[in-house]
């Protein structure tokens, strides 16, 4: 009844073993780059959301709930199929030159968790008491300055437990950059599937590197949190 | 230096700052007290626009506040301002509070705002706290740290909004120490204050509101022998002896 024969080798070592690493490295070069670029992006944001400026009000609002209220998917899709026909034919060129398949997906997953990281760190910034700012615009600060010296580096600290969990959510979620060809790992472990039939193990695989990264990741910013931010926020 | 004419100015309907009239002249110190609500924090934030006025001049530096050409921040950098609450930035430690605005605002080279914040963290007597965060201070200490932090702008006038209210007893002294110091430079200070011990030894002017209107405007030494208003008399004999 238990006739499947476990073959470890085929993802320990070898040609399927290097195709693993290498989708390893493209997953840590999406996530890494959508991290980054999200978290910008994220606090840019946020401040737009906070702006008493009517229309930037208005559009930040809309990003937030456009981009959180639609599947991550179709927005992979609409990148990497939609934008090919609205985006001028250099910028076009440009991407194909570079990897478009990765482009898009960073692309998606950056606007995707930027609108998350948005809201979790204007969270942040309402936690800040109103006397931050009235200290720093008293100083000769100007509002946006303020935001970025004074406010933002406080609330981004009060914001790393959500923000670990956006961080490990854009690591998970870039396995989707399969559907549209990017060689990540996910993608690689279906390859190595259908190459030898050993689906059992090479998803095993799989899942044992995106639970490595995650940990990694809040390992790192537990370890941040502990060793950086929390002596300044009140702890001696 | 600082000129009210004819200021007003409401939250919704409550009158909170009512035809006030006032010159502040270049190293005067002036002390503002009155009750609880009377208006006094609300006019000292008027002074750096914390507050907008609704009606009336208010000039500051020989600069209209109301005037939309005035650059407010510039204007700002030139008052150093003292929260009852110190409103310290917590993430920075002592000296970087104090350098973060020369260093960015008035693009002071790194080295040398470190320079003066030293200079200045001595001066308040605390250079051996310079890399200490806010919450590692005592409220004496956190509140000479952000004296200091005004300080280093190197403005032409300092307010103070109940500086010492907040604080254990045993340390308003510590703080009001460091003020009676910046008074003998010549700088302008407008101090909110219930300190009337300060008031007699330091000020130059007394001012009492109540209901958002100026009552007495006097000498300490008039203020205090003779207070002319009945409301003064009531506020001085239940702030000096608080027990009856
Ligand atoms: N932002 C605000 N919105 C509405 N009302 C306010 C606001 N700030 C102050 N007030 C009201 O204005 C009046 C004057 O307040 P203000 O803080 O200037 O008084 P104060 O003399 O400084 O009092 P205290 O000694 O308690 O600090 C009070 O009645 C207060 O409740
Ligand atoms: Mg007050």
């Amino acid at each position: 009844m238990f006739s499947y024969q476990f073959d470890w080798s085929v993802v320990t070592s070898g040609q399927y073993f290097e195709w693993l690493v290498s989708g390893l490295k493209i997953t840590l070069e999406l996530s890494v780059w959508s991290i980054i670029f999200s978290f910008l992006l994220g606090l840019i944001i946020a401040v737009m959301r906070m702006s008493n400026v009517r229309p930037i009000l208005w559009f930040s609002h809309a990003y937030l709930e456009f981009f959180r209220n639609t599947p991550l998917l179709v927005q992979i899709f609409f990148w990497y199929f939609g934008s090919y026909q609205i985006l001028p034919k250099a910028i076009n060129d440009w991407l194909n030159s570079v990897n478009f398949e990765f482009a898009a997906a960073v692309i998606a997953l950056t606007i995707y968790t930027s609108a998350f990281i948005a809201e979790d760190i204007r969270s942040g910034v309402r936690s800040i008491p109103k006397e931050q700012m009235e200290a720093a615009r008293s100083s000769g600060f100007s509002y946006l300055r303020s935001m970025r010296y004074i406010i933002l580096p406080q609330a981004v600290r009060l914001t790393i437990p959500p923000l670990i969990n956006q961080f490990l959510n854009v690591t998970k979620n870039s396995s989707l950059a399969m559907t549209i060809g990017v060689a990540e790992i996910t993608y690689q472990a279906r390859q190595v599937e259908s190459y030898t039939f050993k689906g059992f193990e090479s998803f095993t695989a799989a899942t044992l590197v995106y639970l490595g990264l995650s940990l990694v990741i809040a390992g790192l910013m537990t370890l941040y949190n502990r060793r950086v931010l929390s002596p300044m926020m009140g702890g001696k | 230096m600082i000129r009210f004419e004819a200021v007003h100015k409401w939250f919704k309907d409550l009158h909170v700052l009512n035809d006030i009239n006032l010159h502040v002249k270049q190293g005067e110190v002036v002390v503002v007290c009155g009750p609880s609500g009377s208006g006094k924090s609300t006019l000292i934030r008027t002074i750096n626009k914390l507050e907008p006025i609704q009606k009336g001049r208010l000039f500051v530096d020989g600069k209209d506040m109301s005037d939309r050409k005035t650059d407010i921040n510039r204007l700002r950098a030139e008052i150093g301002f003292v929260f009852q609450q110190f409103n310290l930035y917590p993430h920075l430690t002592a000296i970087k509070n104090i350098t973060l605005a020369p260093i960015k605002i008035r693009k002071l080279p790194k080295k040398q705002a470190e320079e003066e914040a030293m200079a200045l963290l001595e001066r308040v007597g605390l250079a051996d706290r310079r890399d200490s965060y806010p919450s590692q201070l005592s409220g004496g200490q956190q509140q000479r740290v952000a004296i200091a932090r005004g300080l280093a702008m190197k403005p032409k006038i300092m307010c103070f909004d109940e500086p010492t209210s907040a604080l254990d007893p045993e340390m308003i002294g510590e703080v009001l120490q460091v003020m009676q110091g910046l008074a003998h430079t010549g700088m302008t200070l407008m101090v909110v204050t219930h300190e009337m011990g300060f008031a007699r030894e330091v000020a130059d002017r007394v001012i009492f509101m109540d209901y958002g209107v100026v009552l007495e405007e006097a000498s300490p030494e008039e203020f205090f022998r003779n207070p002319k208003h009945e409301r003064a008399q009531l506020f001085l004999k239940e702030i000096l002896s608080p027990m009856h």
